[in-house]
């Protein structure tokens, strides 16, 4: 959505000279994107979060996506070492990052640059630079920046310098550790956000830090707000559209790790990988405080099979990890499988393969989680499309991993892990904790594996449980648990673990389509690309185009229903973040054309010429994008890439 | 349904009988020292009558961990090299579980050496046996960390390359170590006693338990078999009291206090004669399962305020901060 800046400045007018400005009328804005830019621990992101959640404690929409550098101190004044956050205001919700950025608060050029060059930045942003490095002693870097300012205002940029240093050292001596505060306070006047709320979110945000602290960073807080105030002739205001319920404004992580709490699951064993560890950081702090523990094992390996142990003798417990982890586990989910041990694994990936981009989104690991491990091991599979579906997945999961016996996997993705958004504050139900173990005495005659005929579930037995003595193993067994290796019991376990995923698949809802049920183009995704999707989908609706927008959060079972949905579309593609070989390549065609994961899934499944669409820049797909790529291939007339 | 009135009488009445404990008839080749050690532990949980329902027997893979399914108790086949962290897992949920593991020479001190080195560092209260024949047996005959240098098996066809790994030592050399034994098959009284004082030991206890492998090392052990004085019995008022009868054949003996560690770490490098009782123990030394508050007490409501407490935190409410009860529809409530 483009906004209408009626920005009173000349765009030629790189400073700001003393104050010019009061009473300032505020335009009002439908929305707005934001990025804070730094350095590498100079503290954009809290600052970027405290914006968040006060927009949001306004009634506003906000999404943030952080901007994580791979280096915990990357070099200053880098262009790849850009730290920082982007938040997204508007109206009404907000269901993803956006496309470019409307105004960004940047701590040095070179930074900025980094986003400049990675085109993220809108055509004429407004971009608030700190103005100290144009009087910098060494002359190069003086030289550096005044030219990075003049070709930034060439290109058409809003530059102001902002004395974010020399204000700050007004009331601290290391303006490096204030700065964020001042910005926050800027930000605040900017957006017309009440101070009060502001004042009152960074007593939140630094709790944990003694009163003195807290007095210096409202005195910096209030002296950012006054000085745009007084210097900035420009000021907006994105008006909550309707109010709205208690909201709970946390990113994906953090509400996975409600939902482990919430879910009843009392042991969390992991390693630490990034971008999941915060997942267990956040439950590290919380979770004994239920009566839970999180157990960092001494390697992945030992993280899993720690929780299927933990699993097998109570009940369901949860590891968590990332990509390589993931690898590293999947043996031990072969055995989980095997001998029908629940498990609840969180899979939050980042790019790949290898190390890869450790700290940048890609859902890459589609494929693996489905099918992964060694032999046949079907597991369960759900996507979380958003921040919310973080929290109630996990409850989903271990639900399902202990009526059934499986594995549940659940996979979030970098994107998600660090992006906030908030939603309705989840009222408790008691239905979502884990009955207590069973420690009743096992009838007469009941074996272990008393598998139903038609949909391979049965009851297990816990320790503790008298007359239940057996031995559980990764070995073929018969359902006295008993190693068997004829082929009648092969079979037999094979067909039990198989149909339990068809018994699943029977319970669950067909998806919703978004738009209508059928037409032109339906544009199929999984995971953190769903808002992204649904506003281009939006977008070309609104402009007459018969486009709709089918999500999946169940990938492995597929819910029923789906195969029709497709035949009812006269192309399908699916978007995702992961690679797909392009057809515009010499050596690419229809033959030896490697799919998307999702595309590769459902082709195979429902023999629909599915077609896909992917881009794997470490980044969220921006809704701009996808707009234009569904936009090409309605222009064509063909399924093929434009 | 059970009352707990039956239950109590039930638990006084529960005496188990050594056939309350025998599963299956074992499939270890004959003379395999495995069975040896299944007749101790057999043995032993007939004499602390421990209840088969509570007691488990956790295993990775190898002739070793055939073991649980030779029990009647639960029992627990793991996967190669991970009975260690599968067993912390189980006493972790559950504390209130006996737990042994069962490991072998390629499955602990190889591909699960990793697990070994913090089990020790963790002391969770379980008791661990390390049936250490020196070699490959289950994917028949290759060489094992423990194997003597010179060996030949399938994958050293002239002899293997390197000295072999002392697991005694390896284990007194971690943090945290509070409990290492060491037994051998053939003298079934000693790895009796041995495997019950681990038993009765509050931490990790590991027995290392060298044992024969008559098919692919028939006569590694033959000289000990033959030659008495190859044997030092370590006895002490703290440590194993050795029998009149058992005394007369084994005469080389030395009096050791197990909870001199640096003494230990001497007899545990001694390789001729080989060690056999308590190097080491130390109930001082914390578990992990006490430390982390283990087993407490969970309730619906201690979750659910938790929860609340945690959403709190995170909770915005429109119109100002004043928190005001606004009713939401949870579909998935």
């Amino acid at each position: 959505m483009t906004a209408a800046l009626a920005l009173k400045t000349d765009p030629n007018d790189t400073g700001l000279r003393g104050p010019q400005v009061s009473g300032k009328p505020a335009v009002t804005l439908a929305e707005h994107i934001v990025e804070v830019i730094s350095d590498s621990g100079e503290g954009a992101q809290r600052c970027g979060q405290s914006l968040a959640a006060i927009a949001a404690k306004m009634g506003n929409g906000i999404w943030t996506v952080e901007i994580i550098p791979a280096e915990i101190q990357p070099p200053a004044r880098s262009v790849a070492g850009a730290s920082g956050i982007r938040i997204r205001m508007g109206s009404g919700p907000v269901s993803n990052g956006g496309d470019e950025t409307d105004l960004v608060v940047a701590f040095n050029e070179q930074v900025l640059l980094g986003r400049v060059r990675e085109g993220e930045l809108k055509a004429g942003c407004t971009i608030l630079l700190e103005g100290m490095w144009r009087e910098h002693r060494d002359p190069k870097v003086a030289a550096m920046f005044a030219e990075t300012v003049d070709r930034l205002l060439a290109d058409g940029y809003r530059v102001h310098e902002v004395p974010l240093e020399r204000e700050c050292l007004k009331l601290i001596s290391d303006a490096r550790r204030g700065k964020n505060m001042f910005v926050l306070g800027m930000l605040c006047s900017i957006y017309s956000l009440d101070p009060a709320l502001g004042r009152e979110q960074v007593a939140y945000a630094l709790r944990k830090k003694d009163d003195r602290v807290i007095k210096i960073n409202m005195a910096l807080l209030d002296a950012g707000w006054q000085w745009a105030e007084a210097n900035l002739d420009f000021k907006f205001r994105i008006p909550a559209a309707q109010s709205t319920g208690a909201q709970i404004v946390v990113n994906g992580n953090t509400a996975a790790g409600l939902g482990i709490l919430a879910s009843g699951m009392e042991i969390c064993a992991m390693y630490p990988i990034t971008p999941a560890t915060s997942v267990s950081h956040y439950l590290s702090d919380v979770f004994e405080k239920v009566g839970g523990l999180v157990h960092q094992a001494e390697d992945e390996i030992a993280a899993v099979t720690f929780a299927i142990g933990a699993s097998y003798a109570g009940t369901c417990a949860v590891t968590v990890t990332s990509g390589p982890g993931y690898s590293l586990k999947q043996e031990a989910l072969g055995l989980a499988v095997m001998a029908e041990i629940p498990l609840v694994v969180l899979n939050v990936q980042r790019g790949g393969p290898s190390t890869g981009q450790p700290t940048k989104v890609e859902q890459g690991d589609l494929l693996t989680t489905c099918f992964g491990s060694h032999g046949d091991a079907p597991k369960v599979v759900i996507a979380a499309s958003g921040i919310e579906d973080c929290f109630y997945s996990m409850i989903t999961a271990r639900k399902i991993a202990e009526t059934f016996n499986m594995v549940v996997v659940v996979l979030s993705d970098a994107s998600l892990a660090t992006a906030q958004q908030p939603f309705p504050r989840p009222q408790f139900s008691e239905g979502w904790l884990a009955p207590p173990i069973d420690q009743s005495p096992v009838p007469p005659g009941v074996t272990p594996y008393d598998w139903d005929a038609m949909t391979g579930l049965f009851q297990r037995f816990v320790p503790g449980q008298p007359n239940g003595m057996h031995t559980l193993t990764g070995l073929a067994h018969d359902r006295a648990s008993k190693v068997a290796y004829d082929p009648a019991n092969n079979e037999e376990g094979l067909r039990n673990r198989s149909n339990k995923l068809a018994a699943l698949q029977k319970t669950l809802q067909p998806p919703t389509v978004f738009g209508d049920e059928e037409g032109e183009v339906l544009v199929v995704g999984w995971g953190s690309t769903r808002g992204a999707i649904e506003e281009a989908v939006e977008r070309l609706r609104k402009e007459g185009h018969a486009v709709s927008a089918l999500h999946l959060r169940f990938i492995q079972p597929m819910p029923p229903g789906i195969g029709a949905i497709l035949r009812r579309f006269r192309k399908v593609i699916t978007i995702e973040n992961n690679w797909a070989d392009r057809l515009e390549e010499p050596i690419i065609d229809e033959n030896n054309r490697r799919f998307s994961a999702l595309a590769w899934m459902l082709r195979a499944r429902f023999l629909v010429d599915i077609d896909c669409w992917t881009e794997v820049r470490g980044r969220p797909i921006k809704p701009g994008t996808i707009y234009k790529v569904i936009r090409a291939r309605l222009a064509d007339g063909s399924g093929e890439a434009a | 349904m059970t009352t707990a009135a039956q239950c109590l009488v039930q638990l006084h009445d529960d005496h188990h009988k050594l056939e309350d404990y025998q599963g299956g008839v074992p499939r270890w080749c004959s003379g395999c020292g495995d069975n040896a050690i299944l007749a101790a532990v057999q043995r032993l949980c007939r004499d602390e009558d421990l209840r088969p329902e509570k007691t488990v027997f956790v295993s990775g893979i190898g002739c070793s961990s055939r073991l649980p399914h030779y029990m009647k108790t639960y029992g627990f086949h793991g996967i190669h090299g991970r009975a260690l962290p599968i067993a912390e897992g189980v006493k972790m949920s559950r504390p209130d579980l006996d737990v042994f593991v069962n490991t072998g020479d390629g499955d602990c001190c190889s591909i699960g050496a990793a697990h070994w080195i913090h089990a020790i560092r963790y002391n969770m209260n379980l008791t661990m046996m390390l049936h250490d024949n020196h070699v490959y047996g289950l994917t028949k005959k290759q060489a094992s960390p423990t194997s003597p240098i010179g060996f030949k098996s399938n994958t050293t066809p002239r002899g293997s390359y390197l000295d072999a790994l002392n697991p005694l030592t390896v284990t007194l050399g971690v943090q945290n170590v509070s409990f290492v034994a060491q037994a051998v098959d053939w003298i079934p009284e000693i790895l009796y006693d041995v495997i019950s004082a681990a038993f009765h030991h509050k931490g990790f206890s590991f027995v290392r338990v060298i044992q024969r492998c008559p098919e692919f090392l028939p006569k590694m052990f033959e000289p000990w078999l033959h030659d008495p004085q190859k044997t030092l019995l370590l006895s002490h008022e703290n440590g194993l009291k050795i029998s009149p009868a058992l005394g007369r054949i084994y005469r080389n003996q030395l009096e050791h206090d197990p909870s001199d560690i640096d003494r230990a770490r001497e007899v545990a490098s001694q390789e001729d004669p080989i060690p056999v009782g308590i190097l080491y123990r130390n109930p001082e030394v914390p578990c992990y399962e006490d430390v982390r508050h283990a087993g407490q007490l969970r309730t619906p409501e201690m979750i659910r305020a938790g929860f609340e407490s945690e959403l709190d935190k995170f909770t915005v409410w429109p119109q100002g901060p004043e928190p005001t009860q606004v009713s939401l529809t949870d579909e998935r409530g």
